[in-house]
């Protein structure tokens, strides 16, 4: 039975009480997204600052859960200063993290083969640094929705620059 | 327990099966009945043995169980009418999905036949999205003028400006008691001055209802709105009440059979209220549970289920400030006459989720959220509470689970 320790880990805990790379840039020139968790009560404001292929700075504002909060400081602190495309493979990543498969949690419900999504590729949790601290969620299938959050919002903003 | 508390509650929790489950080892504390209430054994039965003896589709056969199926659901229609004093149940009673369901029938089949460009319509910040969204709908739809009675510091709506907002308004939209604050609301009053300045009231009783006697004549209202999964009965049926004259003027809300008279290929006649509304099969178990769900509160009479319920959230609010003191927010008014048993609480700097999240491991159930009421959270200056909310089946022991688990919060999150 997951415990409360296996989803406030010390690293979460943290990043919620001191949050990194908080606060708004202006936009334009920046580019501004907004996300709302549908698990309601957690807003998240995503700044980014992106030129020459590289994701130049990064700033969250809003307000949030733990999870929703830690989540977008672990991502901020990830990110910053990268190549898009090694923070598109960063997205990758954690949302593989986040996918929930019900065989490897020992559940005892079951899918029809048809229903399971395909198995993955294997990721590295080394590679994954301080992000590693939130595989626990998975434990706690709704509040996953909660630490997606400000990946969402990066990914839409990401979207939106590219097809500008 | 207290001699003063008119049921016996631990008599009334044997009734309900979900309360001999455990969560994460512990018995369920269940806290949520604002959001949905649970189910007696009584009402299961009677579904049960609706599918298993007189199953058949209603209004459109005259074999046996064709018939007994029709007397069941137009029974629960005359039964849920005289639960909530309505003049004729047999006419005003209409059967929806739920109160949502219900607001919205109102909103677009009387709303869009009455109201007008610029048309005033009054509502409040603290209600429902249900009572909100359909309205905000219909005035993108064809420009109405909305205007809200606002709250004041205690959560109670501030009337002292109640005339000059209620000056042309075509209808006024109020919540009985919030889901989010638990203030019961002066309806008859506020009725009252709408009627006076010419208003049709519209009440979304999916808190009231269950929680405290009901008549639509005292209350005042026009129409009234709730749910069965609120007060003990089945998810998927809810209820439009409505006065006879004016559902008869009002046009069909969902097309389909059942609600008309007569179809050709060029057009069609509605049938006459209630069925004018209710379209396609409707709900039948559901309807026979939610009968079964009234039988079980008028049992317990809903005198003894407000003074029960006044009990514990008394001893939950007083106990929270005891022993949580400043630790522990609890929104909405003082314990009183005017407070039902919904606690809005904060605790510490602590969100909401991680709040539920805690307790959880305490088995104790509460919701965490905007509670579909985001006006209001963003006037109370929070983006989310966790919501405790007292039903018939609560009891003190409870109400000391849930200090516990808030207690081990502060050992969490420090």
């Amino acid at each position: 039975m997951p415990g409360l320790e296996d989803l406030y880990r010390e690293i979460i805990l943290d990043h919620y009480r001191s949050p990194r790379n908080r606060g708004e840039l202006p936009a334009p020139p920046a580019h501004r997204v907004e996300g709302f968790n549908p698990l309601c009560g957690d807003e998240v404001v995503v700044s980014l600052d992106v030129a020459d292929g590289q994701l130049r700075d990064i700033k969250l504002a809003g307000s949030g859960c733990s999870i929703s909060q830690s989540s977008g400081s672990l991502m901020s602190a990830a990110v910053k200063g990268k190549s898009l495309d090694e923070v598109r493979e960063l997205i990758r990543v954690f949302k593989t993290m986040m996918s929930v498969h019900e065989a490897s949690l020992g559940d005892d419900r079951t899918t029809g083969a048809e229903d399971s999504p395909a198995e993955p590729e294997p990721i590295d949790v080394s590679k994954m640094g301080e992000l590693a601290a939130l595989q626990g969620v998975v434990k706690f299938p709704v509040r996953i929705k909660c630490a997606t959050l400000s990946w969402n919002a990066l990914t839409q903003g990401l979207d939106e620059l590219a097809s500008a | 327990m207290t001699v003063h508390d008119p049921i016996d509650v631990e008599v009334i929790r044997k009734d309900f099966p979900l309360l001999t489950r455990t969560v994460h080892d512990r018995p369920i504390v269940y806290l949520d009945s604002a959001s949905s209430s649970l189910q007696p054994r009584q009402v299961l039965a009677a579904m049960d043995h609706y599918y298993e003896t007189t199953h058949a589709n209603v209004h459109r056969g005259v074999y046996a169980t064709a018939e007994g199926a029709t007397e069941l659901y137009e029974g629960a229609r005359r039964k849920v009418g005289r639960f909530i004093g309505a003049p004729d149940p047999k006419r005003e009673i209409v059967f929806t999905k739920n109160a949502t369901e219900a607001l919205n029938l109102v909103v677009n089949s009387w709303g869009r036949s009455n109201l007008t460009k610029g048309d005033v319509v009054v509502l409040t910040e603290m209600e429902h999205h249900a009572n909100l969204v359909p309205w905000l709908m219909l005035a993108e739809s064809i420009g109405l003028s909305l205007r809200y009675l606002p709250i004041d510091g205690e959560g109670r709506l501030d009337l002292s400006d109640l005339d000059r907002i209620l000056d042309g308004a075509k209808v006024v939209g109020l919540t009985a008691m919030s889901n989010v604050l638990g203030t019961i609301n002066p309806v008859p009053t506020i009725a009252e001055a709408a009627h006076r300045a010419g208003a049709v009231v519209v009440v979304d009783g999916a808190q009231s209802v269950p929680h405290l006697p009901t008549n639509v004549t005292t209350l005042g209202a026009d129409f009234l709105a709730f749910s069965a999964h609120k007060m003990e009965g089945p998810t998927g049926i809810g209820v439009l009440w409505g006065r006879a004259e004016l559902l008869a003027a009002m046009p069909p809300f969902l097309g389909g059979g059942g609600m008309i008279l007569d179809v050709s290929l060029e057009g069609f006649g509605p049938a006459e209220p209630p069925w004018r509304f209710e379209a396609g099969t409707p709900p039948i178990a559901e309807a026979v549970g939610l009968a079964a769900a009234v039988d079980y509160l008028t049992g317990i009479g809903m005198e003894h289920i407000v003074a029960h319920e006044r009990l514990i959230t008394t001893y939950a609010i007083e106990a929270l400030h005891e022993r949580l003191g400043p630790d522990c927010t609890i929104f909405g008014p003082p314990p009183g006459g005017d407070r039902g048993g919904v606690l809005s609480l904060a605790y510490r700097d602590v969100h909401a989720h991680d709040l539920a999240q805690v307790l959880d491991q305490f088995g104790v159930c509460v919701r965490p959220g905007h509670h579909c009421a985001k006006p209001l959270m963003r006037k109370l200056g929070v983006t989310a509470t966790a919501r405790a909310s007292i039903g018939l089946y609560n009891d003190e022991r409870d109400i000391d689970t849930l200090i516990e688990g808030l207690n081990h919060v502060g050992t969490v999150f420090g």
